[in-house]
This record gives C-alpha cells, sequence and structure tokens, in this order.
C-alpha cells in the first residue's frame, strides 16, 4: 500500500498507515445502522418482481410494467462508453428489495426502531418532525412552527432507508396547498391516474439499461404533484441512504409541476462505508408544464470507496426534465463529491417555445474515484435556451470528466446555448477531461462555448499561506472560489452543508 | 526585531541548483524601515521568499530570527500568525474569491493562530472603509475578486491595503513601486508611512531610489552576488541612482 504513495523523508510506514487509516475516517457518515432487514431472494427474476409488486400492494398495471420492463432489459446490454472502469456486476448477486423488518408504517414512536431514529439524528436530518413522521395527532402544527421558528424556512422531509420511504414530514400543511408529496408506492396506491399519466413519459421504459433495470425493480422514491399555479410553500427534500449490504438502491422520482406552478427540490444521499461495491441506478423524472418551473438540486455524498480503491457506490442514475409547455423551466443543481464511480447526466428536453434548462454542476473526485457527468440539453421548440456551468475538480489519484450534449433541432428556432466547462486539478496524479458534443440542424443557432482547465497553482497556495491560512484552509478558499458561480444556485442551507462537504472531500489532497 | 545571520541558501532541483543567499548578514531593529537595493539577480526576491517560507528554497547555512524565534522552522501561515508580511512583486489572482472575504478569513485566521478573538464584522467594515480611503480604493473593488482584472497600480494598492488592514509587525515589500505611476507611489507611500511605528519594522526591497523619497529609510544596503556588500544611510540611494551599481560594485571590489 505505501509503495504507491510518496512518502517525505523521514516519515515511518507506520505514521503513513496511521493517517491513511484517518483518511478514510473523514467520511462522517460511514457508519451502519444494525437494524433487521426483510430481503427479497437475492437476484433478479419474475418472481422477485412480483415479490417487490406484492410488498408494495401494488395493482396489476404496475406489475404488468415492471414486467415489461424486465423483458426488455433481458435484451440490452450494458454500455461501456463511459470513461470509468468498474468491476463487472454480477446482477445477481444483488438484493433487489430490502426495508426494515417492522414495516415502513409506523403507528406509534414505540413501534419505530430506535436504530433509525440514530441514524437520523447522526446524519443531522431535521427530524424535529419525528413526531409528525410518527403519526401522532397535532404534531404537524407545533414541530411545524418549532422549524420555522429557527430558520425561517421550511423543509419537507422524504425519508428513503433502503427500499423503503420510513417518513415524509409536512404532509398536512402541504396537502392544505395541494401539493402532492409522498413516497411514490404511495401515489401509486393513492393517485393511480397522475402516476400512469407521467410515469415513464420522460425517461420510457426501455430508454437505458440502467433506466429499464430500475424501471423493473425501482422500490421506492418520491412523488411530487404540484397543481396549477401553486408556489410550493416549502422545499421539498428526499434523504435516500442505503444501509444493507450487497443491495442495489433503484429509487424513482416524479415530479410534475402543472401550469403555472414553482417546486424546488432537493435530494441528498449517503451509504455506510462498506468493502464491496453497491449498485445505485435511479431514475428522476421532471415534468414542467406550462409557464411552471422546477429546481432540482442534488448533494451526492455515496461512499466513495477506500483510498485504494475498494468499496463504494456505482452512481448510474438517469435523471431527465421535460420542458413540456411554453415558457417552462427546469434547472438542476448539482454537488457530487461521493460514489466510486459515477455515471449520469441530468438532462432537459426543451419542448415547448421558450423554454429554459439550465445545469449547474460542481463534480469532485479524490483518492480513486471516476465521474463521468454531464448534461444535454435538447432543444426542440422555438427561441429555447440553455445554459450550462460546469465545474470539475480532481484530486489524489481520481479521473473527472465531463460530457456534454447540446443538440438544436430542425423546428428550434433561434435556439441558444452557452456553456462553460471548467476544470481544477489538485496534484499531478489525477485527470481532467471535456467531452463537448454539439449537434445544430439550424444556422441561426447561436451557441457558444467556453472551457478551461486549471491547475491549483504553488503560486496561488503560497500567497494565501502567506496572508496566514493553513494548507487545508488554503485549498478550500481556493477550491470554493473556483465553484462560486454555482454554490450561489443551491439553496441557502443546502449551500453551507455542500461547503463543508468540498472541504472534506478535498482533505489530504496537497501536500 | 529580525536578524539574518551569516545565512546562505540555493534554489532549484538538484540538477540545475543555483546559490543565491551567500553568507547574507543583517537586522533590522525594531522601529526601523531599511531599504535593500540591488541588480537584477542579485538574490532580493529570494530574500523575501525564504523570509516567508515559500517552497523551492533550500537554507545552505546561517540562520533568520524574528524577536529571537527561528524564522526558518515555521510555516508560511505560522510566520504570518507572527506578523511577517510580505507585499508580492506579482500578487496572485484568485477568482470566485472577493477581496472582504479574503482579507476577513486571513485576518481571523492569523487571529485565531494567535489566540485571540475573531473580529466582529461591523469592526472589520469601519476599518476596510477607512484604509480604502486612505489608499484610494472603493467599496466596488473590495467586492471584486482577488486581483481578477486589477491593473498593475491596482493590485499593488490591494497589496498594501492588506498589510494595513493587517498591521504586521515585520513587512516585507518587494519592488511595490514597479508599475506604479506617481500618484500611485505617493498614495502606496502614505499608506507604508502610516503603520510606521516603534514596534514595527520594515524591509523594502527595489530597484531605484524613487520610492526612497516618499518612504525615507532608516538604513540602506546594497545587495550583490547574494550578500551584504555596502550599508549606509539614505545618501546611499542617491549615491546609487548617481553612479549606478557598477560603480559601487567596482568600488567594493
Amino acid at each position: 500500500m505505501a509503495d504507491d504513495v510518496k512518502v517525505k523523508e523521514g516519515i515511518d510506514a507506520d505514521t503513513v498507515a496511521a493517517a491513511k487509516a484517518l483518511q478514510s475516517e473523514n467520511y462522517s457518515a460511514g457508519f451502519k445502522t444494525d437494524i433487521e432487514t426483510e430481503y427479497a431472494p437475492k437476484g433478479l427474476n419474475e418472481e422477485v418482481i412480483a415479490f417487490i409488486s406484492q410488498k408494495k400492494g401494488e395493482p396489476q398495471w404496475m406489475l404488468d410494467w415492471r414486467l415489461k420492463a424486465f423483458e426488455r432489459w433481458q435484451n440490452m446490454t450494458e454500455p461501456g462508453w463511459a470513461k470509468v472502469q468498474y468491476e463487472k456486476i454480477d446482477y445477481q448477486d444483488i438484493y433487489y428489495y430490502a426495508a426494515p423488518k417492522r414495516g415502513a408504517k409506523y403507528e406509534s414512536i414505540d413501534d419505530v426502531p430506535q436504530e433509525i431514529l440514530d441514524t437520523y439524528e447522526k446524519l443531522g436530518i431535521p427530524l424535529r418532525e419525528a413526531e409528525v413522521l410518527l403519526g401522532v395527532e397535532g404534531a404537524d402544527e407545533t414541530a411545524a412552527e418549532a422549524r420555522t421558528g429557527e430558520s425561517g424556512s421550511k423543509v419537507a422531509v422524504d425519508a428513503v432507508f433502503d427500499s423503503v420511504s420510513v417518513a415524509t414530514t409536512f404532509r398536512k400543511e402541504l396537502e392544505k396547498a395541494g401539493v402532492i408529496f409522498m413516497s411514490i408506492s404511495e401515489a401509486i396506491r393513492e393517485h393511480p391516474e397522475l402516476v400512469q399519466k407521467y410515469l415513464g413519459s420522460v425517461v420510457p421504459r426501455s430508454d437505458n439499461f440502467f433506466a429499464t433495470l430500475n424501471s423493473a425493480v425501482f422500490s421506492d422514491g418520491t412523488f411530487v404533484y404540484v397543481p396549477e399555479g401553486v408556489r410550493c410553500p416549502m422545499e421539498l427534500s428526499t434523504y435516500f441512504r442505503m444501509n444493507a449490504e450487497n443491495t442495489g438502491q433503484f429509487e424513482r422520482t416524479l415530479i410534475i409541476a402543472d401550469k403555472g406552478a414553482y417546486v424546488s427540490y432537493l435530494e441528498g444521499c449517503t451509504a455506510p462505508m462498506r468493502d464491496e461495491n453497491q449498485l445505485h441506478a435511479a431514475v428522476v423524472e421532471l415534468v414542467a408544464l406550462e409557464d411552471a418551473e422546477i429546481k432540482y438540486s442534488t448533494v451526492q455524498n455515496w461512499w466513495p470507496g477506500d483510498e485504494n480503491g475498494k468499496g463504494g457506490i456505482y452512481n448510474f442514475v438517469t435523471k431527465r426534465g421535460d420542458c413540456r409547455g411554453a415558457r417552462s423551466k427546469i434547472s438542476w443543481t448539482q454537488v457530487e463529491t461521493g460514489s466510486a464511480v459515477t455515471w449520469k447526466y441530468p438532462s432537459c428536453i426543451l419542448r415547448g417555445d421558450d423554454s429554459t434548462g439550465e445545469f449547474y454542476s460542481i463534480a469532485v473526485t479524490n483518492g480513486r474515484q471516476m465521474a463521468d457527468t454531464g448534461t444535454k440539453m435538447i432543444h426542440l421548440g422555438k427561441n429555447t435556451r440553455s445554459r450550462i456551468i460546469s465545474k470539475g475538480i480532481s484530486a489524489g489519484r481520481s479521473d473527472n470528466t465531463y460530457r456534454g450534449l447540446v443538440s438544436v433541432h430542425k423546428k428550434s428556432e433561434k435556439a441558444r446555448n452557452f456553456t462553460q466547462c471548467d476544470s481544477l486539478l489538485i496534484g499531478g496524479d489525477c485527470g481532467a477531461h471535456t467531452v463537448p458534443y454539439v449537434e445544430a440542424k439550424r444556422a441561426d443557432a447561436q451557441l457558444e462555448h467556453e472551457a478551461t482547465t486549471t491547475k491549483l497553482s504553488e503560486d496561488q497556495l503560497f500567497y494565501v499561506r502567506q496572508r496566514g491560512l493553513g494548507e487545508e484552509e488554503a485549498v478550500a478558499l481556493l477550491v470554493n472560489g473556483f465553484v462560486r458561480d454555482v454554490m450561489q444556485h443551491l439553496p441557502m442551507e443546502f449551500a453551507v452543508e455542500a461547503q463543508k462537504l468540498l472541504e472534506v472531500s478535498l482533505e489530504g489532497s496537497v501536500g | 526585531m529580525l536578524k539574518l545571520d551569516n545565512l546562505s541558501a540555493r534554489v532549484g532541483e538538484e540538477e540545475s541548483e543555483k546559490t543565491i543567499l551567500n553568507g547574507l548578514s543583517l537586522e533590522v531593529p525594531a522601529g526601523e524601515v531599511h531599504a535593500i537595493m540591488g541588480p537584477n539577480g542579485a538574490g532580493k526576491s529570494t530574500l523575501a521568499y525564504l523570509l516567508t517560507g515559500r517552497e523551492g528554497y533550500e537554507v545552505t547555512g546561517g540562520t533568520a530570527t524574528l524577536d529571537g524565534k527561528d524564522l526558518l522552522a515555521m510555516e508560511p501561515e505560522d510566520r504570518a500568525a507572527h506578523g511577517v508580511f510580505l507585499s508580492f512583486q506579482y500578487p496572485v489572482e484568485i477568482p470566485g474569491v472577493p477581496v472582504m472575504t479574503f482579507v476577513r478569513t486571513a485576518m481571523n485566521a492569523q487571529r485565531k493562530a494567535r489566540g485571540e478573538e475573531e473580529m466582529s464584522a461591523p469592526e472589520f467594515i469601519k476599518k476596510a472603509r477607512e484604509i480604502g480611503g486612505i489608499l484610494n480604493i472603493d467599496a466596488e473593488m473590495l467586492k471584486r475578486p482577488v486581483n481578477v482584472g486589477f491593473s498593475g497600480g491596482e493590485k499593488k494598492r490591494l497589496e498594501i491595503f492588506q498589510m494595513m488592514m493587517m498591521e504586521p509587525r515585520f513587512s516585507i515589500l518587494d519592488e511595490t513601486d514597479s508599475g506604479l505611476d506617481i500618484d500611485a507611489l505617493k498614495t502606496v507611500a502614505n499608506g507604508v508611512n502610516a503603520l510606521r511605528s516603534p514596534e514595527r519594522s520594515m524591509l523594502v526591497i527595489t530597484h531605484y531610489q524613487r520610492l526612497l523619497d516618499h518612504i525615507r529609510p532608516d538604513k540602506v544596503h546594497v545587495l550583490a552576488k547574494g550578500r551584504i556588500i555596502k550599508s549606509g544611510g539614505p545618501e546611499l540611494a542617491e549615491q546609487l541612482e548617481r553612479d549606478g551599481y557598477d560603480g559601487i560594485l567596482g568600488e567594493v571590489a
């Protein structure tokens, strides 16, 4: 292990080993929760899919939908074009369903395993609304007041633990505004007409290998519907946590903003430190109708594996937004610091005339992490605009690729795009790559592209240290400066957390 | 205050290393301003970097102490916390970090290292406004990212701004006059003079006498071939201006 690390003279191997151990401890979300878990039989076949569907109490149409996806998936091959390498996944060696044994619904506080509550506390999730989660009458309002008093803004939380949504807060208050915010399993039962209308309408069942797998086995996720003309009164947030061993997480998120509606949605992810790799293949679909706006923010901190590349999450996710109505707007903001391998392109289909798509991204890789991420902006409608700002930071021995597509179709008059891709290298053993694709079928399209690659320079580091900042603080300051344009697009509460996360992710990356 | 005793240093990788300082001795007592003058390649900037802890220089002999403390054993940020400040010859750009954020973060880091309380935001802003006024730096400039898109003169004024904010006990000004027109030179000199006090000292590195017309040094040293070859009062700078370095070098040889 010490062979491949440059060690300054006079430092013995034990010190190096101790320092390395500490490095892994930087991942503060890396604990696991010991709770009894109920699994579906390992592996994937029609029985397992039927088991999942039955566990969720799904209607027949949903099971049929899943089975069609599974049939299709069996004839698909895993793609390999991304600039990432990982060990072949054995799809029959994964649990496709894992749930805390006591069940997803808790009638009273005594039913919730203490371990789950402890987990939330450690993660710092604002579950002051614990009572609300537990369904205690009247607790809704009390908890709401408590939170508003403190920070002045509210965030409703849906927490997904392995395959099951364990808690959704603020439901009543949202209902008053007409907003539906619940787990997708509940939505399938309670709002089948909405789910049937929109599920798979942005990311078709047969879209790609991982999306199709998700369509067959997705176990939970979040459903949001904001009715016509409603501005969602608070930020909505889902917190995903992978806990069980050898488990894949396949959540499905569907967000619909009806005409003139607005919603801001936050997604956070963590997983315990485990030696084996875990697969995360989510699908997120956003639909914005006329004049609607959806703002989707992600802070992804899945376990990245240890410093030698052992363990970690494979984050193979399909996220797509459809600006279906005229003048609609979808904005993706992501801060990606975790996962061993990340492979995702949150995209916008700019179907409605005068619609706008935005993508703001910070992707940090350190250690042996690999990230191949970017966006696709598909201009179909007239006067559509898109804006891409990507900031990639590579440290350690990692590889960080921006891959993006801007496509202007024949009927998309006067489409406009601005793309800016900046890469920052820390140290000499990492890589940054930029692969921008452009397809314009019209001459009146205005497409701008700017790209820079810079190395965190000795000059900058010295300048900042001369003014009194330690080495780690100096790196954090320079990196925060580098990502500032993107940070500004994150909701306040998230930005603070994201900033801390960046610092932790880059600890030990210089010197 | 600062004491350099027989200091020798070299720079660069082993293959191409080069001796830059060669037995340099110098003492700057508290309250004094000393100027170091010398031809290109004399080792002036090396001295500045060595005293502030930049990587890439190897001390091969001698000592450097500040109030008896071994400077060379400290990390750059610890030297800063001990009151060593360098006004850079070529200030560095820091994209995305506004001047105010930068200066405040740095000052608080220094204070923390010294076990002092952080400066409150109102106190900081008040001080920044006052000093900005002296140096002709407006609020707009303080909001811009550090040195990004700044003119040469603006960069130098910002260095002096930081110096005045941090009130270091020992300041090194490395060619602060280069790139400044005569008005900016006066502005900068006003700032530097405002900071002079019995408990502070400064080392002003320069090619030319013109800065020393505005910042009157207590002593002038001529640095050549890695050591001090001649020391004197302010009149030495005038002599240099008149006779050039060749004159002095010839005289010493």
